[in-house]
């Protein structure tokens, strides 16, 4: 069923909370160095459908693959592994740890993965400062302003080199100045690393740096592309 | 608007606030409500200690009859009494037989008739106790007809176990020693004060107890105190100052506070009503006796709200509270060593110049004692907020992941972990200075007695007088079943030169079973004398040697105190015919000397001048049969006094102390660790969102897990050293004020440390399952 | 846009020739069209007859004519006039979009369909915008961002619409 050339792919993917469908029947596949945005209006499922993609959230049916392996049939831990060594995560808030300084927020995902902390702070600045934020290593986040933040939290996102990067309406919190340049390094860094990103957001300029679009409405997705 | 009434009107606001939150608000009022209230109740039960006590001493005090008045001749209003008071197991069975003489005989206190001859009125743990399988033997020593209860007013405690006994037989032995003719029960003397150490012992047990828990009512007047925070930045949009918002935010704790008082009497009356179903080493207080001082009482009253509000503002000094939003002042002002270290050097200024006075009698002065440990105490919770940033500030985050976390969440925030663990830090302190002082001056009270209960297990000591019937006796208790042997000796002394008192010489009269206890016979048959040799015991202070011939004045060679009946020194030659004996330890452990005389070799007419002994010894096959013995010798002479021989005897005083403290000082831990747990709570539902994103990029549980446990047992393990060191410092300088040689009691240090660390690993074990419960993905929800 | 205006402004800087007139405003304005350089001419000319413009000299033997021209004092005023005053802004309430969606209505085809192959143009255009933006420099950016704001708020329309499109049956069936 997987699409030649696929990195990941999500068939019939189903998901409720309780009486709620957040998806239903929702199809998605994305190939490396891919930046695919997922649009639709609010409740409409897409951070549903990320965090299934993700293996964050079990879908109740449907299967994902990834790299030519069944999402549902790995376990918890096999899925951390997963997320930490080939996924990478942007959110929209709350995901730097406020007391850890810049540079290890961003070094936090190698360490998690095993790598010394000297080498992953090491390979962290160099991430920082792919993202122009490499002054701001040794400050809190609390003293950073949320652009500059969010270029962290994009530099920890990258900083595994991960092969799919999830971005939850990664520029939601910020003005639009600050907003596209996120995008912009985001979509850079990701294209020159041939990561796959899948892009949640509701606001079209920020759609607009993915190479592809779809749509989800209640719980079902429409990939734009195949409709022109 | 007046400044007061601006202060009124926000309080009242803020007051609105802590009940009008939904059910969140109210959950959070109210756990604060039960953690001050836990504090209140410890705070009423300690104010009210000293009038139950008081309580007590006074009723046990109108029952005895030391100062009654007393009466030479029967009369309408006289009352014949003895004490006989009674050991069984482990219980102490207090008593008196009563014998009125005419129909205005006093009454003692909670008995409305007297009990007949024979009769007996008895306590109602008493009745309990006699009523069990356990008392079934005490039953059978205290055979008569229970014919009336005895009432509270004439118990000290509901635990307390006593009996009168109706006799009429008292009036042949009315000697006024042993048998008193009173005519009223009245009594005026003061309980002797307690000993200077002990009072030391007292006063810090009740500030190491107490000042953790002012730790812990600080600590739950802000229960939830982030989340209010946040709230009032929505009260400082719509317009409130940042002075307004502290003044609400000191009324929503007033508010808390106020419910903990309430809570706090509620449980302080539950309390109350157990504590009289509950008899610590047979002690036991009836409720209505614990009434909180009245002083006391409005005092807690007056300083727990006061408190909170200080708290609170206190707290909110290092926050700003903006519109839109709390912020945490970004670099908080580094720690000062100097003022820190400053308290506890005071407090050792206080405590110094007392070192070695316990012992000479001199008093301490219960305020510089009390104010140098409360100093050094307080000086733990001080320095620890500066030991705890400067260790975690020079700890770089190396190590795992989880420790990184623990440790940068610790420099950025250590204020409340700080605070917490500070409480329990000063309640170990102080437990190990007071468990150290109590190991070591148990060391002085628990003697070896260098009594043998291999050889007799009772001594029984009849009242004088009835010297005549020793033999009796001794044949009535051997008879009795479960005793091997019962052996009766009398000693007296005499004098060559009564002019010269280092001349005495004992005289020790007995059968041969009984002279064999006290030597080494070659062979014997009444009608022999032996003279004792072997080491005199140079610690004895009296008892020369004596040769055979010798001429001495027997009974009372001075003839200082007349006998009861008038009996005169009898001269008594020492026969030429005694034998040399090697002295042994008799029975009690004592090395005697003198002559030693079988009845036939005795001087006659020695009147009341002699002490007289029955060494009991019981088969140690047949249970009980200590028990035994003592019944036998009640029933054959209920007014002797029958001793246990034991190897050591312990302060019983202590031994209830020290328990008492160790219950308390974990109740406090306890108590603290469950303020932790609620912070520790609180602090992760915070960062739901946080655990949630750290979860999504692959953060194993076990990782988070940890950290929460470093970040619990980081200050607690600083906390325990910190409590260690002061704890050790406190103890060897009170053990110096005691004169007791300093000794470390690593048993108790380990127990205690122990403990609180058994509290860290608890709080964090308790805050796993809501951490994992965080963790799910559900918290990246946000539509 | 009033071309006449623009190149009254970029002369107030200081005289110049027509052909260096052109350069700066392709340099400036024209991302897309290139002024053509008899347009330059004409709409001299007219400034000139205006008024606004004078010859400030004619360089002879390069070209056919190397006018350098320069601006009057009523030319500066006009371009202040000009500037100061505010643009219309365009009412839009004329659009072919509602018009095809109301039709499609009104004929049973597929409104939702025309809305979605819309916006899947819309947002290719976009694509099309923010990849030049993100290689050309800043007035790249600024004209470019113009464009993508307005086509978001076609889009956000679009979307609105999608959502209302059910009551919208309704009301034009009626």
């Amino acid at each position: 069923m997987t699409p030649a050339g696929t990195l990941l792919c999500a068939t019939d993917l189903r998901k409720a909370y309780g009486p709620t469908k957040a998806l239903d029947g929702a199809e998605f596949s994305i190939h490396p160095g891919e930046v695919v945005a997922v649009m639709g209006p609010s409740g409409s499922g897409k951070s549903t459908l990320l965090h299934c993609l993700a293996g964050i959230v079990t879908p109740d049916s449907g299967t994902i693959t990834y790299a030519g392996r069944e999402l549902s049939a790995m376990n918890d831990s096999e899925r951390s592994a997963l997320r930490r060594g080939e996924f990478g995560f942007v959110f929209q808030f709350g995901q730097l740890v406020p007391e850890l300084t810049c540079v290890e927020n961003v070094a936090l995902p190698l360490r998690l993965a095993g790598v010394r902390r000297k080498e992953a702070e090491r390979t962290a600045l160099h991430w920082m400062s792919e993202l122009e934020v490499a002054d701001l290593g040794s400050k809190r986040p609390g003293e950073v302003s949320g652009g500059q933040g969010q270029r962290v939290a994009v530099a920890r996102a990258l900083v595994t080199q991960p092969r799919v990067i999830f971005a939850d309406e990664p520029t939601g919190a910020l003005d639009s100045l600050n907003g596209e340049l996120v995008m912009q390094l985001l979509t850079e860094a990701a294209r020159s690393a041939n990561a796959a990103v899948v892009l949640v957001t509701h606001e079209t300029r920020v759609a607009a740096y993915s190479d592809r679009e779809i749509v989800v409405r209640d719980g079902k997705s429409r990939d734009m592309e195949r409709i022109v | 608007m007046s400044k007061p009434r601006t202060w009124a009107r926000d309080l009242a606001l803020g007051t609105r606030f802590a009940f009008a939150g939904g059910r969140e608000g109210w959950t959070r009022t109210l756990l604060t409500g039960i953690g001050v209230g836990l504090g209140v109740a410890l705070l009423l039960i300690t104010s009210a200690l000293p009038s139950a006590m008081s309580a007590r001493d006074e009723r046990g005090a109108a029952r005895t009859t030391f100062s009654s008045p007393t009466a030479e001749r029967p009369g309408r209003d006289t009352l014949l009494t003895a004490q006989v008071d009674q050991s069984y197991r482990s219980y102490g069975v207090d008593g008196r037989l009563l014998q009125p003489e005419g129909p205005d005989a006093p009454l003692p206190p909670g008995l409305t008739a007297f009990p007949g001859p024979g009769e007996m009125a008895v306590s109602p743990a008493l009745d309990e106790l006699m009523k069990t399988a356990e008392g079934k033997l005490l039953r059978e020593r205290l055979d008569g007809k229970i014919v009336s209860t005895i009432g509270d007013e004439g118990l000290v405690g509901p635990g307390d176990l006593y009996f009168y006994i109706g006799s009429d037989q008292l009036g042949k032995i009315a000697d006024g020693t042993y048998v008193e003719r009173i005519t009223a029960f009245e009594n005026h003397i003061e309980a002797p004060p307690l000993d200077p150490v002990l009072t030391l012992l007292v006063v810090l047990t009740f500030v190491a107890l107490l000042m953790p828990v002012a730790v812990f009512i600080a600590a739950a007047v802000r229960f939830g105190g982030d989340r209010r925070d946040r709230r009032l930045a929505a009260l400082r949009l719509v317009g409130a100052d940042g002075r307004m918002v502290r003044r609400i935010a000191a009324g929503e704790a007033f508010a808390g506070s106020v419910i903990g008082l309430l809570v706090g009497t509620g449980f302080f009356l539950v309390a109350r009503q157990l504590a009289g179903a509950v008899s610590i080493s047979q002690r036991s207080v009836f409720p209505h006796d614990l009434n909180p001082e009245f002083w006391l009482a409005s005092l807690i009253a007056l300083a727990v709200p006061a408190a909170a509000v200080a708290v609170t503002l206190l707290a909110l000094r290092g926050v700003v509270i903006e519109p839109l939003g709390v912020v945490r002042t970004a670099t908080p002002r580094r720690r000062r060593i100097w003022w820190r270290l400053l308290l506890p050097l005071a407090g050792l200024g206080l405590l110094a110049p007392m070192m070695g006075r316990g012992n000479e009698g001199g008093q301490f002065n219960q305020w510089q004692v009390s104010g140098g440990v409360v100093l050094l105490l307080v000086g733990i919770t001080v320095l620890l907020p500066w030991l705890l940033e400067r260790v975690v500030g020079r700890l770089g985050g190396s190590g795992g992941v989880s420790w990184q976390l623990a440790v940068r969440r610790l420099q950025l925030t250590s204020g409340t972990a700080a605070r917490l663990v500070g409480g329990i830090a000063v309640a170990v302190a102080g437990a190990i200075a007071l468990q150290m002082l109590f190991a070591g001056t148990e060391g002085e009270y628990t003697k070896d007695t260098g009594q043998d209960p291999a050889r007799a297990t009772v001594s029984i000591m009849p009242r004088h007088g009835t010297d005549a019937k020793l033999d009796e006796l001794a044949a009535t208790v051997a008879r009795s079943k479960g005793i091997t042997k019962a052996v009766a000796l009398r000693s007296t002394t005499g004098s060559p030169d009564p002019d010269r008192a280092d001349q005495d010489v004992n005289l020790h009269i007995g059968s041969c079973a009984a002279l064999a206890e006290l030597a080494r016979l070659p062979s014997c048959e009444d009608g022999d004398a032996f003279v004792l040799t072997g080491a005199p015991d140079p610690s004895a202070p009296q008892g020369a040697p004596a040769a055979p011939g010798t001429t001495l004045y027997v009974g009372d060679p001075r003839g200082t105190e007349a006998g009861a009946d008038g009996s005169a020194p009898v001269a008594w030659t020492v026969p030429a015919d005694a034998r040399p004996a090697p002295a042994h330890k008799d029975p009690i452990g004592l090395l005697r000397t003198g002559v030693l005389l079988t009845p036939a070799a005795a001087p006659k007419s020695l009147g009341t001048h002699q002490f007289a002994q029955v060494y009991v010894l019981v088969d140690p096959a047949v249970p009980d049969g200590l028990e035994l013995a003592r019944n036998a010798s009640f029933k054959a002479e209920p007014l002797a006094t029958a001793m246990t021989l034991t190897q050591t005897r312990t302060s019983a005083r202590f031994g209830s102390i020290r328990t008492g403290l160790f219950v308390g000082a974990t109740l406090v831990l306890v108590l603290i660790g469950a303020s932790l747990l609620v912070s520790q709570l609180e602090q992760l539902r915070e960062r739901r969102k946080l655990l949630s994103s750290l979860v999504a990029f692959g953060t194993k549980r076990s990782t988070l897990s940890l950290s929460v446990l470093w970040q619990t047992a980081l200050p607690i393990g600083l906390g325990l050293a910190l409590a260690n060191t002061v704890g050790l410092a406190l103890g060897a300088v009170l053990m110096r004020m005691s004169n007791v040689r300093v000794r470390v009691d690593w048993a108790s240090v380990a127990a205690m440390t122990g403990i609180g660390a058994g509290v860290a690993l608890v709080v964090t074990l308790l805050s796993l399952p809501p951490l994992l419960r965080l963790m799910r993905p559900d918290g990246l929800r946000t539509e | 846009m009033s071309i006449g205006h623009t190149l009254l402004g970029l002369l107030e800087a200081g005289p110049r020739h027509g052909y260096d007139l052109k350069r700066a405003f392709d340099e400036k304005f024209g991302h897309d069209r290139p002024l053509a350089y008899g347009q330059v001419y004409s709409t001299m000319s007219r400034l000139l007859k205006n008024g606004l413009v004078e010859v400030d000299g004619i360089e002879s033997g390069g070209g056919p004519d190397r006018k350098r021209y320069a601006i009057t004092d009523a030319g500066i005023t006009d371009v202040e006039t000009w500037l100061s005053q505010p643009e219309k802004p365009e009412p839009y309430l004329h659009s072919t979009l509602y018009t095809k969606v109301v039709l499609a209505l009104l004929t049973g085809r597929g409104a939702a369909e025309l809305l979605d192959v819309q916006r899947a143009e819309h947002l290719r255009l976009m694509r099309i915008l923010t990849q030049r933006k993100r290689k050309g420099d800043l007035a790249d950016q600024l004209v470019c961002d113009h464009a993508l704001f307005h086509l978001e708020a076609d889009l956000r329309w679009l979307e609105l619409t999608a959502a209302r499109l059910g009551q919208l049956a309704q009301e034009v069936r009626r």
